[in-house]
Order: structure tokens, then sequence, then C-alpha cells
């Protein structure tokens, strides 16, 4: 399977990645580790008539402590967001949830900027930053702005992001010590969720329980109020709608999502 | 058409490229290298990996025009001199493979696993070989020739 042509231009700072964005709008698509948008365009699911290279921007990727959060770039790689050492202290669900994405090769290349742009509900990195209530950095033709993950994901593959935009940096809480749980379901290894479940000090999320991550609202009120996690779990799925497929019908992933959100609850570390 | 100037098994090389050509054609079809397989095409099985700056990668889904400027290695550039790199005489030695098409994935995916983990678990083989598809062996002697490959390194560098 070979993608559409396109035109192919190395963006040479995040400056001129966003006047290329301008110029070409909606012709245009941003690539970093290319493995959510490469498989989309062999597919001819995506036809970009411009590929934006963002990849060997070193502005974007790494880790940063500034005050209160972590500053993690875009095109910072699994593989490197897994083994950093501030995360793994400083947020270790997001170091955890990095090492369960696909398989090393994937881990090798895909970046945290372009897994949260692609926003598939079954992701893990979408689910996590839910979790952690974290935000992304959005630079765009008019400044910047910041956007908490709840607002970021707005629909099956849908994110605040506009045509002109570039997601720069994702911001997560640094709190050493807190307690997080994680759960994913798949029947085969490196696959997506079937569901997934990330809860961090009371927060729960749910990766592909609905067209975005969701929040376990109703499992965390019971929790807050001082239900056990066995309890708390029972309204883990309440008011979802879950999509069907081969994996797993509507009914049986609202028993996974109380089921694995127990097991979130009962099994935490930190 | 775009220029790219790439590494590839130590020699330096210069080539116009369609931008939408995908590693893994450009090395079996432009440099005629053809150890990398074509399995899935899907970023599944594993056939296609090699190392993109000493990291393991699915070449089906990188553009030749990201390597542009890095280091690639493909399993033929892994023996030197007729001699076969350690894992590759691994795999033979506890016969790693039945009809070997995964198996130049596989070497490569083992190569770029030791590099990071010298000294590998059974279990941490396993998860490290998680991007490798083999539809033969059944994995166990893939396993034993990857932790033999371990043992072979660690005392050749003792």
């Amino acid at each position: 399977m070979i993608p559409a042509p396109f035109e192919y231009i190395a963006a040479e700072s995040p400056g001129h990645a966003l006047e290329l964005l301008a110029d070409y709008g909606d012709e245009a698509k941003l690539l970093a580790g290319g493995h959510s948008l490469l498989p989309m365009m062999k597919l001819r699911l995506a036809t970009p008539a411009v590929l934006i290279d963002i990849g060997r921007l070193e502005q974007l990727a790494g880790v940063q402590a500034d005050d209160g959060e972590l500053v993690i770039g875009a095109t910072t790689r699994h593989a490197d967001l897994a083994a950093a050492e501030l995360v793994r202290a400083e947020a270790p669900l997001l170091a955890y949830a990095a090492a369960q994405v696909g398989d090393p090769q994937i881990r090798h290349r895909g970046t945290i900027g372009g897994s949260l742009s692609h926003a598939d509900p079954a992701a893990d990195l979408p689910m996590a930053l839910v979790a952690l209530g974290g935000s992304v950095e959005i630079q765009g033709p008019g400044g910047s702005r910041v956007v908490a993950a709840d607002d970021f994901f707005q629909g099956f593959f849908e994110t605040a992001l506009g045509p002109d935009e570039l997601l720069s940096a994702v911001r997560v809480p640094r709190r050493p010590g807190v307690p997080w749980g994680y759960q994913k379901f798949v029947r085969r290894s490196n696959d997506w969720a079937i569901v997934g479940v990330a809860v961090v000090d009371g927060r729960i999320a749910l990766a592909n329980m609905g067209a975005t991550p969701l929040r376990a609202t109703a499992a965390e009120r019971a929790l807050a109020e001082g239900a056990s996690p066995a309890a708390a779990a029972e309204h883990a799925a309440d008011g979802t709608s879950p999509g069907e497929d081969m994996h797993a019908d509507r009914e049986y992933r609202r028993h996974l999502a109380r089921v694995l959100t127990r097991r979130a609850l009962e099994h935490q570390t930190g | 058409m775009t220029r790219i100037e790439l590494t590839v098994n130590g020699d330096k090389r210069s080539d116009e490229v369609e931008p939408r050509l995908l590693l893994v054609h450009y090395l079996r079809e432009t440099c005629g290298l053809r150890a990398a397989n074509v399995g899935c095409d899907t970023t599944s099985c594993g056939a296609c990996t090699v190392l993109l700056d000493g990291r393991s990668v699915k070449s089906c889904t990188v553009l030749a025009v990201q390597a542009a400027g890095q280091d690639v290695v493909t399993s033929e550039g892994l023996s030197a001199d007729g001699e076969l790199h350690p894992v590759q005489a691994a795999f033979r030695l506890n016969h790693g493979l039945q009809c070997g098409f995964c198996t130049p994935g596989m070497v490569m995916a083992a190569v770029g696993l030791l590099a990071e983990n010298p000294h590998p678990t059974e279990e941490e083989v396993r998860a490290g070989l998680e991007g490798n598809l083999c539809r033969c062996t059944g994995y166990h002697n893939i396993i034993r020739a990857v932790l033999a490959a371990a043992d072979t390194q660690a005392e050749v560098q003792a």
C-alpha cells in the first residue's frame, strides 16, 4: 500500500510550520512520527496534498519541569516518554501509558502530540491525559493557548485543534507519590484497548467507551462520597453508550468498564 | 522528487526519491537490499524492521524522506567480513526460524532490544519482540536464540 502523492516540506522551526499551515490550510497535515497518519495515508483514508514534517524539530521534544507541571514536547516519542526519569517520578501513570502503546518499534517512532491529535478514543495517551487532568499547548496564527484535556477531545478522532494550529506541548501536574491504576483489556498483544481505564487520585478516565476518552463521573462521585472501590466501580459505565465491533458489543464493553475500574481502583500503585 | 542523503549499512548514499516512497521500498528497490520484507504492510508484523539511528523501526511505516540524514541498518549490514553477527549466529545455532520470512525483522528487533537491554530476562525478550510475528515457530527457539545471543555478547565483552 502506497500513499497518494503529496509534497513534502521539512519545517525549519515551529514558526515555519505555522507559516506553512497558514499557506496551505486544509490541504496540509503535520507529520511527526507518522505512526497514526501514515497508516491512514496508506489506506487512502487521508490524502493530504502537503506534509509538513515537524519530527526533526528539537525545540518540540523533551521533558521539562515548570513550577507545578511537567511540560512535554509534542514530538517526544513514546519510548522516551516512558523512560524519562522526571515523568516516571512525577507523573508515573503517563510513563506507564506510553509504555503500553503498540510495540517497541512503534514506541520508537510515535509521538505524544501525534497520538493526542489523532484522538483515537481507544488509545492509551488520550485516556491518560484525561485521567491526569492535563492540558495541551496549541500554537496558532493568533498566538498560543492552553486547552484542558477534558475540552480538547471533542468527538470521534476530533479535537479542538484548528487546521492552522500546531499542538506544541503537553502539560501534566507534577504529583510524585499519588496513587494511580491502569487497566487495558486487549485480545492480542500490542492492540488498542477494547476498554481501558486509568485512575489517578480519584479521577477515572475510560478508553473506547464513547467517541472520546471519557471521565467516569458517576463512579468518581461515588468514590468522593466514600463508596468502596467495588461499589464505586459499579457506576463506571453510567451514562456511556460505547460502540460495537467484532471484539465486543455495547453491554460487554459496559461490563468491562465496571470490572476494569474496580481492578484499577483496587490495584493502585504509587 | 526530493533528494535524501543518508547512511545505509555504513555506505553514504544520495538519492532522488518520491516523498511517498516508503523506507522499506527504498531499501529493497533503490538500494537492492532485500532482507527487510513487506509482510502485513500495516505496522503489525515487524518483518520490515530495520534500525534507524540505532533504534528498531518498522520501515513500512516510515517514509524514506524521514530517514534523511540518519543511519539505517538492515540485516545485511550486521555481518562483517563474512562473519555472522552474534544474533544472526544464535538464530542459526538455535534454529530460530522455519520459513525465514520473519527472520530479518526478528534479528533486527533483537539487535535493537539487546542494545537497549544487554541482559534481558526471558520475559523481557518476549515483551521486546512483541512487535514481530512468526507464523511458524511458536517463538520458543527465537526466544532461545535471543537469550543465547545475549550470553555470547556478554562473553565477547568480558
